[in-house]
């Protein structure tokens, strides 16, 4: 089963001819069922070409008319890519991944204001994307690193989620779906909206939970936990030695007016039985661990 | 990116905001001449650096005379202010502003931020004005008001009415607190703000509404499309290594510890800097070479670690994935070559050819120390950082 992508998600390409669109589409389809899940490239300028035979379409709905894609990754340029999440929404695509890094967050809150009643999802900005092992992967994560199983990992970041994985896969767990919703402070789905799906999910036995310092994410996800889930969830989160007021990397890692500390996040998720590790080397044993 | 008050003030006049009237010098003399300019019987000179907390750091000052002003001015100048939000070594400073003295009647907080869970921008106000809000907000939260504003609309007139009379403004002054929230929110949204704050706001003794500070930060990311804004960028005040670092896309911040580390992805680097401490070590920076992690990007990485005179060891955290690792691995050796690297290198690897990136390392003659996974690599380079001195 899985969550959000799996081998029947067909798939479209918006910035497919850029460099970075080129690469991470190539790479996409070259895992599992990827080269039948990537069927559309959307480029205003390009209508009519191909690109490893993937047809290059004028606007996402014509993409989505003529192959019947329903989902799309977007690699377009940061001062574009914000409208390149409007024209899928307003498509009405199921899911939008947005990889792209540096979109201005003014553009992110108009974009986020348009989206409100509609029906499309939105992962990211600024993201490694999604992957159901096995199946399909929609971004730029390393697919080999990942085996089908009964792991969800939801994270913000893309190395730190695959730090996890990797210690996953040391313990012999296999994952279900890897989401990372991505390091900017006005993003789609958050963790909470992850988690939702993971627990409905059938396959899906446990979660591993990564955050970092800044916002409320990580803790708004505890308080539903705590009400709400049925399966058990293992909780790290990075930036317990980071300064306060310094952004560390992502726009949205900072630990601002006091609040969105590490500590702070960690007291909040072990209080709702979320089961935390001080130790990000520690990810995957605790897991084990947590199922035995 | 940060800007002075005195740039912050010029903005928000653009906006319909009304400021005191001030001029910025940057001598002595300029600020005792500024008196007569300004006329009154009252200064405030003002220290122009962007760290807050300059009035308990000593950097705000109220004259009486020109001559009280060339004191001030004389103290203030070409020293370096501390402020609690300044490094222990504090900031120098270069320029003042000196403004007319205002009758302060009631002194209000104002601030405009990014609200991450509502999505949208969040207009707070508070009846305790110059004071810290992250004071208020622990030993008062009722006494904040806020309105999230529609990104579209922007704030309604109606709103910014009842948040005035939520904090105190008397009824006679209500059109000109108005006329403030709306230029407040008009100079953030036109000018891709993430933060724009006065504190105080005030209501004078004659009904005026006047920010007597400003405080304005923009997104990085859209500076693109504000030239403008970008003239206005004081690269004395910030960190020369964070600066030379995001010339080569690399994401730099100095720590006290001594331990650098390189990692690339942000969470990751994080997550290494506290596994640092797990292991009873101190990490000396926080630093991101992001995606690709070429022979340029780490010779200029190590460069910028090495200045830290408190740097005792370095750990390499690689999560390759993608990147291969015998790539990052000759990128290391022709990096740790060109620095001449003396202090103890601990390298974790991990992703494609993992094994042809150990072989590079070993081979090189170079006294690296190569780690299995993440936890080995943080107690070999807190040992290593131990024993080399």
């Amino acid at each position: 089963m899985a969550i959000l992508i799996g081998k029947n998600t067909r798939v479209m390409t918006q910035g497919i001819t850029g460099k970075t669109g080129q690469f991470h589409t190539r790479m996409c389809q070259h895992y599992a069922n990827g080269a039948q899940c990537f069927v559309a490239g959307v480029n205003p300028k390009k209508a009519g070409e191909k690109f490893e035979g993937i047809p290059v379409f004028a606007t996402v709905r014509e993409a989505k008319q003529q192959t019947g894609a329903t989902a799309s990754v977007i690699y377009v340029p940061a001062p574009f890519a914000a409208a390149a999440i409007d024209e899928a929404v307003e498509a009405t695509l199921d899911l939008v991944v947005c990889i792209t890094e540096g979109i201005p967050v003014r553009d992110m809150l108009h974009t986020r204001y348009r989206m409100q009643g509609k029906h499309t999802l939105l992962i990211g900005p600024n993201c490694p994307g999604v992957i159901t092992p096995d199946e399909i992967k929609i971004g730029i994560m390393p697919g080999h690193i990942h085996k089908k199983g009964p792991i969800g990992v939801v994270s913000r970041s893309g190395t730190l989620t695959y730090e996890a994985v990797g210690q996953l896969m040391e313990q012999g767990l296999g994952q279900s779906t890897c989401v990372g919703t991505g390091g900017d402070p006005v993003n789609g789905m958050k963790h909470l909206d992850v988690m939702q799906m993971f627990n409905d999910d059938p396959q899906t036995e446990a979660v591993i939970m990564v955050g970092e310092i800044g916002g409320s994410d990580e803790e708004e996800c505890a308080y539903w936990i705590k009400a709400n889930m049925k399966k058990p969830v293992v909780g790290f989160i990075a930036g317990l030695t980071a300064p306060p007021g310094k952004r560390m990397g992502h726009a949205g890692a900072i630990i601002s007016g006091g609040k969105g500390t590490a500590t702070e996040k960690l007291a909040a998720m072990e209080e709702c039985g979320i089961k935390i590790t001080y130790n990000p080397a520690e990810m995957g044993k605790l897991m084990k661990a947590v199922l035995r | 990116m940060k800007i002075h008050e005195y740039q912050a003030k010029e903005i928000l006049r653009k906006h319909g905001v009304t400021t005191p009237r001030g001029v910025v010098c940057a001598t002595s003399d300029d600020a005792a001449a500024a008196a007569q300019q300004l006329g009154g019987t009252t200064w405030v000179v003002k220290a122009q650096i962007h760290a807050g907390g300059r009035g308990k750091g000593g950097g705000i000052k109220l004259a009486r005379s020109a001559d009280e002003i060339r004191r001030y001015a004389d103290q203030l100048l070409g020293t370096r202010l501390i402020t609690s939000q300044t490094s222990p070594q504090g900031q120098p400073v270069r320029l003042l502003l000196v403004e007319e003295g205002a009758a302060i009647q009631q002194e209000i907080y104002v601030g405009l931020a990014v609200d991450r869970s509502q999505q949208r921008v969040c207009l707070m106000a508070s009846s305790e004005g110059g004071v810290e809000i992250e004071e208020v907000a622990v030993r008062a939260p009722g006494k904040i008001h806020k309105a999230f504003i529609d990104p579209i609309a922007g704030l309604p007139d109606g709103e910014a009415d009842a948040i005035a009379r939520a904090v105190g403004v008397p009824v006679a002054s209500l059109p000109q607190a108005r006329a403030a929230l709306l230029g407040l929110w008009r100079a953030f949204d036109a000018s891709d703000a993430v933060l724009v704050e006065t504190n105080p706001l005030i209501v004078t003794d004659t009904g005026e509404v006047v920010a007597l500070d400003a405080k304005m930060s923009f997104d990085p990311n859209a500076l693109f499309r504000h030239p403008d804004l970008v003239a206005l960028r004081d690269l004395d005040e910030e960190d020369p290594a964070e600066v030379e670092a995001s010339l080569y896309g690399l994401s730099y911040i100095q720590l006290d510890g001594d331990i650098g580390c390189l990692v690339n992805g942000a969470g990751l680097a994080m997550a290494t800097m506290d596994i640092i401490k797990v292991y009873g070590g101190t990490p000396a920076n926080f630093l991101d070479v992001g995606g690709g992690a070429s022979t340029e990007k780490v010779t200029e990485a190590f460069k910028i670690m090495l200045r830290n005179p408190h740097l005792r060891a370095i750990l390499v955290n690689i999560f390759g994935g993608i990147v291969k690792c015998d790539l990052i691995a000759t990128a290391l050796v022709k990096a740790s070559c060109a620095v001449s690297l003396k202090v103890p290198l601990v390298v974790r690897l991990e992703g494609t050819h993992v094994e042809l990136g150990k072989k590079i390392l070993a081979d090189s003659g170079l006294p690296i120390i190569s780690a299995g996974n993440m936890a080995d690599a943080a107690q070999k380079v807190v040992v290593a950082g131990k024993g080399k001195h």
